[in-house]
């Protein structure tokens, strides 16, 4: 049972739950009394009492509904409360637990299936607890309440209106699973035929080159025939469910109809009683019905809840040392920025190829790096490595000599900003994006960082300039800008080491060499290290290193490398020759 | 090719922004949606009729328990008891039918008008020009095709009948109650007005709570959205922390729209009971003084306050029945405006009989812009004799992609002439005219289908025999053969992942199994393994065999080959000639020559 894991959570509102408790048995009690209250008024018109006592019953009646009323809004004011709360919860943990998975986790997680997890599948949960609770609960009380009364009328008539109700919940609970069932291979079909539309659209110009617009409308017609099909078997199940539960409970309503008249004709039964017995079943209903579907919530509870006890229990490997007094006593401050790779080999998973093979490699502090080389040759890889995104196996790495794995994680990071390759920006201020790794910010820093990275301009002609919103909601930066602000951002953590991950793409070469010239002077006797697949962002560098395959292939300065004549000085003069075809009228 | 394309999505749809929930009934669209059930109108008038047989007996019954207690259980008489629990048992029963059909039924016109909806949306859609599909996202189309139709299935199936069953559900009660006595109908029934009153009240409040909560719970998916894509921002500037205690506001505000529309509900359901109670209380308190002055029986009573139960739901259910229709009409509008959406480009209205195309090719003066004034062709003539092989040239944006979308008719130029045989292509259809071309595009594209449908697209003309005689001229059906399936492979399966340069000869199986007169190919530039790039060469020479062939080369082999190269730079014809002379030239060509296929140095 992975609900038993809610526990922790249901015992932090255990007053709410308790007091909820309380209050449906009150207001089941008086909702009871109101056919009670109807069987005797009804009995006295028939003996034909004093006009005044019937006012007297109507006023019960409504004195009852009204105290059972104030009773039911406190049931929900507790239950279904308390379940909102939880489910708040529940979800601040997930997203907890979630944050601090490795990086590793979120290459085989997408982000659609970990959003599915924080939203249907803490629902779900949250279902069982608010109304799979309530309704538990109210069914019991209301049933036992209910049953006792009708007992006490006439215990054999009692009987015969209670028989049919387990097989009533038992019907409703298999109904509600061949529904679960099918609806399931509804949902199934309809996202094949989502699949389908988007294909033949996304691949229209294949379509409509060799004319297949028919061939492709008859494949169309098959999957959509098919959806509508596994609709009409839905519908068959579902158009069963309520005329089945209405002769069910119809059936057991004109039973005791028959069984009460005759008792009445034999002087056992009163008619007001009868009557009470006819809307009690009619009270007892809808909690019969639900004790079917609660079984059926439980089970897509349950479901649910293991899925979110996988992320619970997944304890992420890249952590903090275990033993605290290997724990170097660093400040991310203090570090001044050696990097040494050491026989460093790394692949994502043990069934992947190696993406870095055998890399040696020392950077010392201060100094600036280039690095190139095609796509998929490992640079991106090299670099996230050193802020221990993901944890190297075999080979190590070094900062200032120490093992980077004896470092505190967030100090290590601390000490490095890092300029990803897809610029990622927050739907949220200039200002915020920018200052997003500061706790509190001097406005002045900011505009600092904004002019280094040659955004200020940008944000000054913005009528709202820094509290300009970004994203949906707000404009949309050009790529460029993105890179610009992304950069502002990296150099007001006032980083050890700098790490630009081809952040100049989009930015025209003339910005490109301001940002540099301004970044050598922040930068001064930090490290650098830059990946770019133009020449003009590298050739400026202390030292430049050529990836290929996984493997360091070149290495050294702009002009070292050109006599060389290798990978490095033939990617220089295809550029020369590209930018001569550019100007070209 | 990408970059063409990148001009055309700047300038999106105005019409197409989704927009708020307006009127729940709308006589224009109403008008043209009803249509759609015509080929059904049998089965909606019968469904129409079962919805007054139910509404019929479901309130009988409680009339029949009147008569059950007065006629009979009052007389003693257990004879006739017997007979009126069996009428109700008979009563029951067929309603217990009748209800099971028409929910069916109403399901079955549903479910059949939608079907026919969605083929006439997907064949329109279909039949659009090229342009229409760079305006409108993927996306977005298939949401109409999807959502918004799914949206109309709930009219047709739930909506409109069921609004008949709720109405004659009314008027039946209203009926009987009135036949028993009309003094009580009335004062028992006062109670209607506060309880449509509080409905009202409740589905507006409720609605309002709701819109809050799925405002933040759009909040809190963008945000989970944003940070969990961003995932590697947060923990390189390690703010996990910062993160949750942003998340914690936004959820707290979720929370707090929930708990609001709870409050709505807790109050709602015990307003419904209490004046439920009020209804039976006034029963008791009139109804009985009337039964004690002998004018009114038990029976009445006992009936009466099964009715006044009978009547709330429906009521409720009416309320509901808006939402649904006001979703329907907005959803119903997107969809129509998408269907009177026109095809830009347009068969003749007299096409000029096509046959025996022999591939002669002609572009006089043509200039094209995909947007208005932005000509990425400017005055472009060349002409193409019969089988000869012609390369295309120049770097990415030069405009090479623009004359084959021109030549397939993809998009109309707005300046020149097109002609193949000497016959303007807008004079013939499109399907004729596409007929002769086999076009192999740079972005591969395989459909989610077997190797032999995705090589014969499905083309019946095309026998599994010629599937396996293209793809091994093309040279790739050893490698199929050896799959496990074989041609019935799907490309898409898990395990069976082909190459970029398998993928490619499949396409190129599939441009030589229809056998064009034509061939335009756009090589693919990704780099593949020197066996497949061996395989590839060898596959173009075959395809161009015996053909007129434009190719937007990348590969110096493919180029040495052509008979002419036609370099293209921003738009216009720069130069034209074989290797040998462009070379000797010394401009453009022989820049990129040396950039792109001199491969010696890398």
């Amino acid at each position: 049972m992975y609900l038993k894991r809610l526990l922790p959570y249901l015992k932090l509102y255990r007053k709410k739950l308790i007091i909820g408790f309380i209050v449906i048995a009150f207001s089941a009690v008086f909702t009871n009394l109101i056919p009670f209250v109807l069987s005797k008024a009804i009995d006295e018109i028939k003996n034909h009492a004093e006009g005044t006592s019937l006012l007297n019953y109507a006023l019960l009646t409504v004195g009852f509904a009204a105290i059972s009323g104030v009773f039911l809004y406190l049931t929900r004011q507790m239950i279904i409360i308390a379940s909102r709360e939880i489910e708040n919860d529940l979800r601040n943990d997930f997203l907890k637990h979630i944050l601090f998975q490795d990086q590793q986790y979120f290459h085989f997680h997408s982000t659609g299936d970990i959003m599915a997890l924080a939203t249907n599948d803490i629902s779900a949960v949250r279902n069982f607890l608010g109304p799979g609770i309530m309704y538990t609960a109210e069914t019991l009380i209301n049933f036992t309440i209910a049953v006792s009364l009708m007992i006490s009328f006439n215990f054999q008539l009692a009987v015969i209106a209670v028989i049919p109700i387990p097989f009533i919940s038992y019907l409703v609970y298999r109904i509600g699973k061949s529904i679960n069932y099918k609806f399931e291979k509804v949902q199934q079909q309809f996202s094949e035929l989502t699949t389908r539309a988007q294909e033949n659209l996304s691949g229209v110009k294949v379509v409509k080159a060799y004319v297949r617009e028919q061939s492709e409308t008859e494949s169309f017609r098959k999957l959509s025939v098919d959806y509508m099909n596994k609709n009409l078997e839905l519908a068959k199940v579902q158009s069963f469910s309520f005329p089945m539960m209405l002769l069910l409970t119809g059936f057991s309503a004109v039973i005791v109809l028959y069984f009460g008249g005759n008792k009445i004709i034999n002087g056992e039964l009163t008619i007001g009683e009868l009557t009470a017995f006819i809307i009690y079943l009619g009270l007892l209903t809808w909690p019969i019905i639900s004790l079917g579907w609660i079984i059926n919530l439980t089970q897509r509870a349950e479901a649910s809840m293991k899925r979110l006890c996988e992320v619970f229990d997944n304890k992420p490997s890249i952590n903090d040392p275990v033993k605290v007094d290997t724990v170097l006593a660093v400040n991310n401050k203090n570090i001044t920025g050696n990097i040494e790779f050491s026989n460093v080999n790394f692949r994502y998973h043990p069934n992947f190829p190696y993406v870095l093979k055998n890399i040696n490699f020392k950077i010392n502090a201060g100094e600036t790096i280039g690095i190139i080389g095609h796509t998929g040759s490992g640079k991106s890889t090299f670099v996230n490595l050193i802020s221990r995104l993901f944890d190297v196996e075999e080979g190590e790495i070094l900062v200032d000599g120490k093992n980077i794995k004896q470092y505190e994680l967030n100090k290590l990071r601390l000490a490095i900003a890092y300029v990803p390759q897809e610029t990622f920006l927050f739907s949220d201020t200039i200002e915020n994006n920018i200052a997003y790794a500061e706790k509190s910010f001097d406005k002045e820093k900011v505009v600092e960082a904004a002019k280094i990275s040659q955004i200020y301009k940008d944000v000054d002609n913005f009528p709202r300039r820094f509290e300009t919103i970004l994203g949906e909601r707000g404009i949309n930066l050009s790529g460029g800008q993105k890179q610009r602000t992304s950069i502002a951002r990296a150099i007001l953590s006032d980083p050890r080491i700098l790490i630009l991950d081809d952040a100049f793409s989009a930015v025209d070469t003339y910005t490109e060499e301001e940002i540099l010239t301004g970044l050598n002077g922040v930068m001064k006797g930090r490290t650098t290290l830059l990946i770019s697949h133009r020449i003009s962002t590298l050739k400026n560098s202390n030292r430049i290193i050529v990836f290929k395959d996984g493997s360091i292939a070149e290495e050294g300065t702009h002009e070292s490398l050109i006599q060389k004549e290798g990978i490095y000085a033939d990617i220089y003069f295809k550029q020369l020759l590209e930018d001569e075809l550019r100007d070209l009228d | 090719m990408a970059e063409e394309k990148k001009i055309n999505i700047i300038e999106p749809d105005e019409n197409e922004q989704e927009e708020v929930l307006g009127k729940a009934y709308d006589t224009r669209l109403m008008k043209r949606l009803i249509k759609y059930l015509k080929p059904y109108v049998k089965w909606v008038v019968f469904s129409v009729l079962l919805t007054v047989g139910v509404a019929l007996l479901s309130t009988l019954r409680p009339y029949l328990t009147k008569i059950a207690i007065d006629n009979y259980i009052v007389n003693k008489d257990t004879v006739g008891l017997r007979n009126i629990i069996l009428i109700l048992l008979a009563t029951l029963v067929f309603q217990g039918l009748m209800q099971y059909s028409m929910t069916y039924l109403t399901q079955w016109i549903g479910q059949k008008t939608i079907f026919d909806l969605r083929m006439e949306l997907f064949n329109h859609i279909q039949k659009l020009s090229m342009s229409f599909f760079d305006k409108n996202p993927v996306g977005r189309l298939v949401t109409r095709l999807t959502n918004d139709i799914e949206v109309l299935n709930e009219m047709f199936s739930s909506g409109i009948v069921m609004v008949f069953a709720d109405v004659f559900i009314i008027a039946g009660i209203l009926f009987f109650m009135f036949s028993l006595s009309w003094q009580l109908t009335l004062i028992s029934l006062s109670v209607i007005i506060p309880l449509i009153y509080a409905t009202v009240i409740f589905r507006r409040k409720v609605r309002a709570a709701f819109r809050d909560v799925r405002f933040y719970l759009a909040k809190m998916n963008a945000f989970l959205q944003e940070h969990i894509s961003g995932i590697m921002v947060v923990k390189i500037f390690v703010k996990e922390k910062k993160t949750v205690n942003e998340f914690k506001e936004i959820n707290f505000d979720h929370t707090k729209a929930n708990k609001r529309s709870v409050k709505y509900y807790s109050v709602f359901f015990p307003v419904v009971e209490l004046i439920g109670a009020i209804s039976g209380a006034l029963i008791i308190w009139y109804g009985g003084a009337k039964a004690l002055e002998g004018v009114l029986t038990i029976g009445i009573l006992v009936s009466f306050i099964q009715y006044s139960e009978m009547f709330f739901r429906p009521i409720r259910d009416l309320s509901e029945k808006y939402n649904i229709m006001q979703t329907a009409m907005a959803s119903s509008e997107r969809i129509f405006r998408l269907l009177d959406r026109k095809p830009q480009i347009v068969d003749p209205e007299n096409p000029v009989k096509f046959e025996n195309c022999k591939g002669v090719i002609s572009f006089k003066n043509v200039s094209f812009a995909y947007v208005k004034k932005n000509f990425v062709l400017k005055d472009i003539s060349f002409n193409i004799k019969q089988g000869e092989k012609v390369a295309f040239v120049g770097a990415t944006g030069a405009g090479k992609s623009s004359i084959m979308n021109l030549l397939c008719r993809f998009y109309d130029a707005q300046y020149g002439e097109i002609t193949i045989d000497d016959i303007n292509i807008k004079d013939i259809s499109q399907d004729d005219l596409r007929k002769n071309i086999g076009l192999v595009v740079q972005d591969i594209f395989l459909f989610s289908d077997s190797i032999g449908n995705n090589i014969s697209l499905k083309n019946n003309l095309i026998t599994e025999s010629k599937i396996k005689e293209s793809a091994e001229i093309i040279g790739i059906d050893k490698f199929i053969s050896k799959l496990p399936l074989g041609y019935r492979q799907n490309v898409k399966e898990r395990g069976v992942t082909l190459s970029q340069g398998e993928r490619q000869l499949i396409t190129f199986a599939r441009a030589l199994a229809y056998d064009p007169k034509i061939l335009i190919l756009d090589e693919a530039t990704s780099s593949v393994d020197t066996h497949s790039e061996l395989l590839i060469q060898n596959a173009i020479d075959k395809l161009m065999e015996g053909r007129t062939s434009i190719i937007i080369a990348h590969r110096l082999s493919t180029i040495q080959k052509c008979d002419k190269i036609i370099v293209m730079h921003k738009g216009e014809i720069r130069e034209m000639g074989t290797h040998m002379q462009l070379l000797e030239l010394g401009g453009i060509y022989s820049k990129l020559y040396q950039l792109q296929y001199k491969e010696s140095n890398a």
